[in-house]
């Protein structure tokens, strides 16, 4: 089991102290790896540090061996895609937000090709959830990092999300998934946990 | 009567007198009668509004006086202190922003500058200082509004809408194309302002140069032609003022790794 992802002595200070704190984890290619933890635990900042989004203030973060830093941050950003756990859309049609191959991605993400002319804010929560995935598939990325994919849904869309996540992992791509659901485990080839910071750590 | 108080051949003092200006003070006298009488709390600004205004007003009166009677040298020197203090009220305007104050004065230094540089280089109005300041003046006060209000309007919509900035930058957009929409918004309610103003001058209301104008006896017509000139260099000298400081803003709030800065991203909403 290589490693594609590398946490190493993580620290990340937040306005009242360390959000995380001498995390290190390593996350391998082409697998699904669940990282879980408490809500307040900073698994939304760990993935922030995969694409840059923000940066450690101690320890480093490796993609394939070399300091995601080392890296046209612009490409890191295509080619480690993170999708947030609200889904966010843009104004316009679905193949506008999409882009590329509109109908394949729709298809290989589980939406109905018809939908690409629809309006991006007139989808349900689900809709627009899987068309994010949609859109991050669509920079052919080697990572796919989730937050809390379905947080936001109910029961009957939870489960085809998580039936997706799966499949992908199982195409080869390397999936991360944040989640505070231990059902979320019993999918993963490989579990990372975090744990709320108790006041005096790292300080 | 306003006439009736001007000294033939008006220099020093102007047609109102001091006199004048005492006896308007009654009608200070009945907003501090409304602000006790209905509890509005205001009677300490007042009064420090009065007395600033007054000592204030006097200071600048003298100091021009003094430029215009041959010491057209310090044009530079009263229009860089106006440029300063534009610079500081807008700079804590937008206090979220990092190095908000030097951003202003960029902002404000060049639309001045620009509008000033236009306005002598084509002679449409003559390099005395007596023309200058005042005109100066009138550019540097729009931009420094302006200037406000794309700082805090783009800080607060990153801000808000940080979601959506970073969705983007998480598709690999650069931080200048993440935050274009919000950029937009920024420079257009900047501008908008003046002109809006422009469209309804006249008709909602005289505007100042004009109405000074006509006060101090000019007709109408000349008047007008005066107010015309002022809008339009207005327009372009917010234009300038948007520009640089939703560019120089924008530049801060991002780092040059097109990440949203810290403080931002955790301003609470």
């Amino acid at each position: 089991m290589t490693a594609l992802i590398e946490y190493r002595d993580v620290r990340v200070d937040g306005d009242d102290g360390p959000i995380v704190a001498g995390f290190s984890a390593a996350i391998p290619a082409g697998r699904l790896t669940v990282i879980i933890g408490p809500s307040g635990a900073g698994k939304t900042t760990l993935l922030r540090l995969l694409n840059r989004l923000d940066d450690p203030d101690a320890g480093t973060v490796s993609l394939a061996g070399l300091d995601v830093r080392t890296y046209d941050v612009l490409d890191l950003r295509r080619r480690v895609q993170v999708v947030g756990q609200v889904p966010v859309t843009f104004p316009g049609p679905v193949a506008a937000n999409v882009g590329g191959d509109t109908a394949a991605l729709l298809a290989r993400v589980g939406l109905s090709p018809a939908l690409a002319d629809r309006e991006a804010d007139r989808l349900s929560v689900g809709e627009a959830q899987r068309m994010c995935l949609a859109r991050s598939l669509a920079l052919e990325p080697e990572v796919l990092a989730l937050d809390e994919p379905t947080s936001a849904l109910d029961t009957a869309s939870k489960a085809g999300i998580e039936e997706l996540i799966l499949g992908l992992a199982r195409s080869g791509l390397t999936v991360v998934m944040v989640t505070h659901d231990p059902r979320h485990t019993d999918l993963a080839d490989h579990v990372v946990t975090v744990e709320r910071l108790a006041p005096e750590d790292g300080r | 009567m306003i006439a009736a108080a001007a000294p033939a051949g008006s220099g020093f003092g102007g047609p109102v007198g001091f006199g004048e200006v005492a006896l308007a003070l009654l009608l200070v006298a009945v907003a501090l009668a409304v602000s006790r009488w209905r509890e509005v709390g205001l009677e300490s600004d007042l009064t420090v509004a009065t007395v600033r205004s007054f000592v204030q007003l006097l200071a600048v009166g003298y100091a021009l006086d003094f430029v215009f009677r041959g010491h057209g040298g310090f044009t530079l020197v009263v229009l860089a202190v106006m440029i300063a203090t534009a610079s500081l009220t807008s700079g804590s305007r937008a206090a979220d922003v990092p190095s908000a104050r030097p951003i202003a004065a960029a902002s404000i230094t060049v639309a001045g500058a620009a509008t000033l540089g236009v306005l002598l280089a084509l002679r449409i109005v003559p390099l005395s200082s007596r023309v200058v300041v005042p005109i100066g003046s009138m550019i540097i006060s729009s931009a420094m509004n302006t200037t406000s209000l794309v700082m805090s309007r783009l800080c607060h919509d990153l801000a808000f809408n940080r979601r959506e900035v970073e969705a983007r930058l998480a598709l690999g957009q650069p931080s200048r194309q993440a935050a274009r929409p919000w950029q937009r918004a920024a420079l257009r309610t900047g501008m908008l302002p003046t002109v809006d103003q422009t469209k309804v001058v006249g008709l909602v209301a005289l505007p100042g140069a004009m109405t000074g104008m006509i006060l101090a006896g000019a007709s109408p017509l000349a008047a007008i032609r005066l107010q015309l000139l002022v809008m339009y260099m207005l327009l372009g000298g917010n234009a300038f003022a948007a520009l640089v400081s939703g560019e120089l803003t924008l530049r801060r709030l991002f780092t040059p790794d097109h990440q949203l800065i810290r403080t931002l991203r955790r301003t609470r909403l």
